[in-house]
């Protein structure tokens, strides 16, 4: 009855939809890193001489540190002598004046991603800054937003234009010193996106960055920093994609934000870095800090994530609930197939008074994906009645995935109030048979069951983006059954 | 309508059904009986193509076409439904979503356009009423944290809205309380109709009272050592299987 059998944990080949490289000529520096390397990058970039110095001490900071071993992944040693750190497609000038100087072979990358920089084109409601290796090539609706205010451009343009504002806040949420991979990114980081909403602003449209990784054995360091002034509100989103390269492959980004008094913040991500193969060769490694500062009494940040791709992940968008009355929310799908790991979650850090935080998190193993949710959640001394909800669920695709689950709680503050809910369910042949006993083949089922798992996150997802992830999880388990 | 010659099936190795011949025609009711591990359940499976069964020897057709060749899903949307003796929980699909589906994957296969929202909802309705459950168990997750009692209900339920040529029915009336047991066989009887067929796997004689059947089978290890009418399913609820236990031996 072999035609029969569905085996929810045979997995065959799933499809990586954004796997084509772009033949684009490319600077690169030559692989390796140090001081010299630095000075390089700062140099192209024609940073100020304080912006090089911080780099610099990040890197010196960086020699003294291990690579952390406490997340539940394994990977052979990386070595960070193998690595270019820098890469940007060739251009006329030091960057694009307009649309009209973007390389047309960009254009059609990322039009082929579904992401059309034409502003008539499709993503009429978003602006975005397309993110290509280590620079910026393009961002969209500039002009509409600074009507209001907005300023929404490559980081390195930022330094160049707003010096002052970059000064003052870069680091702020999170240190150089912070953990190995942030401090990494401090001394290197190319480029990424900046955005700062003035006082009172409600930023008519999403904001969004798509981060493209085209050359070999490049990583990709990316800086993303957001400042919401009182009053402010902002949704931004972040989409990411490689295409299919044998070698794995580093990224490890540093995203900060900062919201003021009453501000908003949401930052949404669907993240789609080249998995690996089914055998579990290649990949990205997604060793990102992301981390949120509310520092003005009820302000509120809101992550929400839906995390398909990377080889590994390691990802932990966290609050830092600063000001009295913020609120810090997490949201989170993430998927495990294949030999992908995802060790991922969150931190609440209560400090003000009447804070809250919730966390939601869902995540899918299928395959030999191994997912780990950590998060912790700390009521500091002074943070009186302050309230979280967490809740962890998790679903197995078949029997040879796992799903861990550590939650860390540090309560300090005897007025708090803590929740916490987790399941576990199983997808097993069982279940997936009743599906077909009523008409409903495997592929369906298991995306059916998917979609009612996450929609609580989904929902959280600006609509067009719920459906966009909705199709990812659709295509990324593809095969995971039958 | 169902034509099962000579069916051996094995799981894990071990035969189970070691050759069953079994010929339901459309409108008939056959009750299928027999103590516990004798195969029922296991021939209600090879049916329905539940995987981790092989079928070592014998045919199933059904309506003329060799069911044993067809995915589980394909059976079904020919028109081929279980109701389980025991109904999985499907966290997160609510009732309504999941039964939308299936009948609209049905229709796709039979060539007819998907029902639309208002037609449906007034089709749950009106069957909803038929096996009286509770509107609320119709939302609610497909069968998660339902009652023994409820899961079953939900089965029937799902049949009526399905319209299946052929329903073979696993112990539907096993958890279920008098009054639900008549409501549900009431049920059952309204979906009797001259183009059906049903199978019912029961161990007790109660339902048949309810639901008459044309014939009624004794299945014993792994084979069915005898056929007769109604007063069959009489006798074994007075004289158990014991009497019968000589025929099934090889
Ligand atoms: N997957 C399997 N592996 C091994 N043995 C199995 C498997 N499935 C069923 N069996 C065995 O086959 C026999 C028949 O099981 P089946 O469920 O068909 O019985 P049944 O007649 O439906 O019994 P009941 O009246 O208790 O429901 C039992 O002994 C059972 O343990
Ligand atoms: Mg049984």
């Amino acid at each position: 009855m072999s035609s029969d059998s569905i085996t929810a944990q045979d997995i065959a080949a799933r499809e990586y939809r954004a796997g084509f490289v772009t033949d684009i000529e490319s600077e690169t520096v030559p692989v390796g890193l140090s001081e010299d390397v630095i000075r390089l990058i700062s140099g192209k970039k024609g940073e100020p001489e304080w912006l090089l110095e911080w780099r610099l001490k990040a890197y010196r900071h960086w020699l003294t540190m291990q690579e952390p071993t406490w997340a539940n992944v394994h990977h052979p040693p990386i070595d960070y002598q193998a690595i270019a750190y820098y890469s940007a497609p060739k251009q006329k000038k030091d960057g694009p004046k307009s649309l009209a100087d973007v390389d047309p072979k960009l254009l059609e990358t990322y039009e082929k991603l579904g992401v059309p920089l034409h502003e008539r084109a499709k993503l009429a409601g978003v602006a975005v800054d397309a993110v290509f290796d280590s620079v910026s090539v393009a961002t969209t609706f500039r002009a509409k937003l600074e009507e209001v205010g907005v300023i929404f451009c490559s980081f390195s343009e930022a330094v160049q234009k707003h010096p002052e504002l970059v000064r003052k806040w870069l680091g702020t949420v999170v240190p150089y010193t912070d953990n190995f991979f942030a401090t990494l990114n401090s001394a290197v980081f190319t480029d990424g996106s900046f955005c700062y909403i003035p006082k009172g602003v409600r930023c008519p449209m999403e904001l969004s960055t798509y981060f493209r990784i085209n050359a070999a054995n490049t990583g990709q360091f990316e800086r993303t920093l957001i400042i919401a002034e009182e009053g402010a509100y902002v949704s931004y989103l972040e989409g990411c994609t490689a295409p299919i390269r044998d070698e794995n492959q580093l990224h490890a980004a540093v995203v900060e934000l900062v919201a003021l008094d009453h501000a908003q913040i949401k930052y949404s991500t669907v993240q789609n870095w080249y998995p690996g193969d089914k055998e579990g060769k290649g990949g990205i490694y997604n060793f990102v800090t992301k981390r949120g500062k509310c520092l003005g009494r009820a302000s509120k940040i809101s992550w929400t994530q839906v995390e398909t791709g990377s080889a590994i992940t390691w990802k932990y968008p966290s609050c830092i609930l600063q000001g009295d009355d913020s609120v810090g929310e997490f949201y989170s799908v993430a998927l495990a197939n294949n030999y992908q790991q995802a060790d991922t979650g969150t931190k609440m850090i209560h400090i003000g008074k009447n804070t809250r935080s919730t966390i939601i998190s869902k995540g899918i193993s299928a395959g030999h994906g191994q997912n780990t949710y950590r998060g912790l959640v700390r009521i500091g001394k002074a943070a009186d009645d302050s309230r979280n909800y967490s809740q962890c669920d998790s679903l197995l695709l078949g029997d040879q995935c796992g799903a861990h689950t550590f939650p860390y709680i540090e309560v300090l503050n005897s007025t708090a109030q803590m929740e916490h809910e987790a399941s576990t369910s199983k997808i097993g042949e069982d279940q997936l048979f009743y599906f077909q006993q009523r008409g409903i083949a495997p592929e369906d089922a298991v995306s059916m069951i998917v979609n009612g798992f996450c929609k609580e996150v989904f929902k959280e997802l600006p609509m067009e983006f719920a459906v966009e992830a909705q199709k990812l999880l659709g295509v990324s388990l593809e095969g995971s059954v039958g | 309508m169902l034509e099962v010659k000579d069916l051996h099936a094995s799981a894990n190795g071990r035969e189970i059904l070691k050759g069953v011949d079994l010929r339901v025609k459309a409108g008939e009711v056959h009750a299928i009986m027999g103590p516990n591990g004798s195969g029922k359940s296991t021939l209600a499976h090879v049916i329905a193509g539940r995987p981790g069964y092989e079928v070592t020897r014998g045919r199933v057709l059904y309506q003329g076409q060799d069911l044993l060749a067809m995915t589980p899903e394909a059976r079904a949307r020919e028109g081929v439904f279980l109701a389980f003796q025991y109904p999985v929980e499907i966290p997160g699909v609510s009732n309504v979503y999941f039964l939308k589906a299936a009948l609209n994957a049905i229709r796709k296969h039979r060539g007819q356009s998907e029902l639309d929202a208002m037609d449906f909802l007034s089709l749950v309705k009106e069957k909803a009423k038929l096996v009286d459950i509770d509107e609320s168990l119709v939302k609610r997750a497909v069968n998660e944290g339902f009652s023994g009692g409820e899961k079953k209900r939900n089965e029937i339920f799902q049949m009526a809205i399905l319209d299946p040529p052929l329903a073979v029915l696993d112990e539907t009336d096993s958890g279920l309380d008098i009054d639900a047991l008549r409501i549900v066989a009431g049920g059952v009887n309204q979906l009797r109709t001259p183009e059906r067929a049903i199978v019912l796997v029961t161990h007790y004689q109660r339902l048949l009272d309810y639901i008459v059947p044309d014939v009624v089978h004794v299945l014993l290890d792994g084979r069915i050592v005898k056929s007769g009418d109604k007063e069959l399913a009489r006798e074994l609820e007075a004289r158990g299987y014991e009497w019968l236990e000589a025929s099934a031996a090889p």
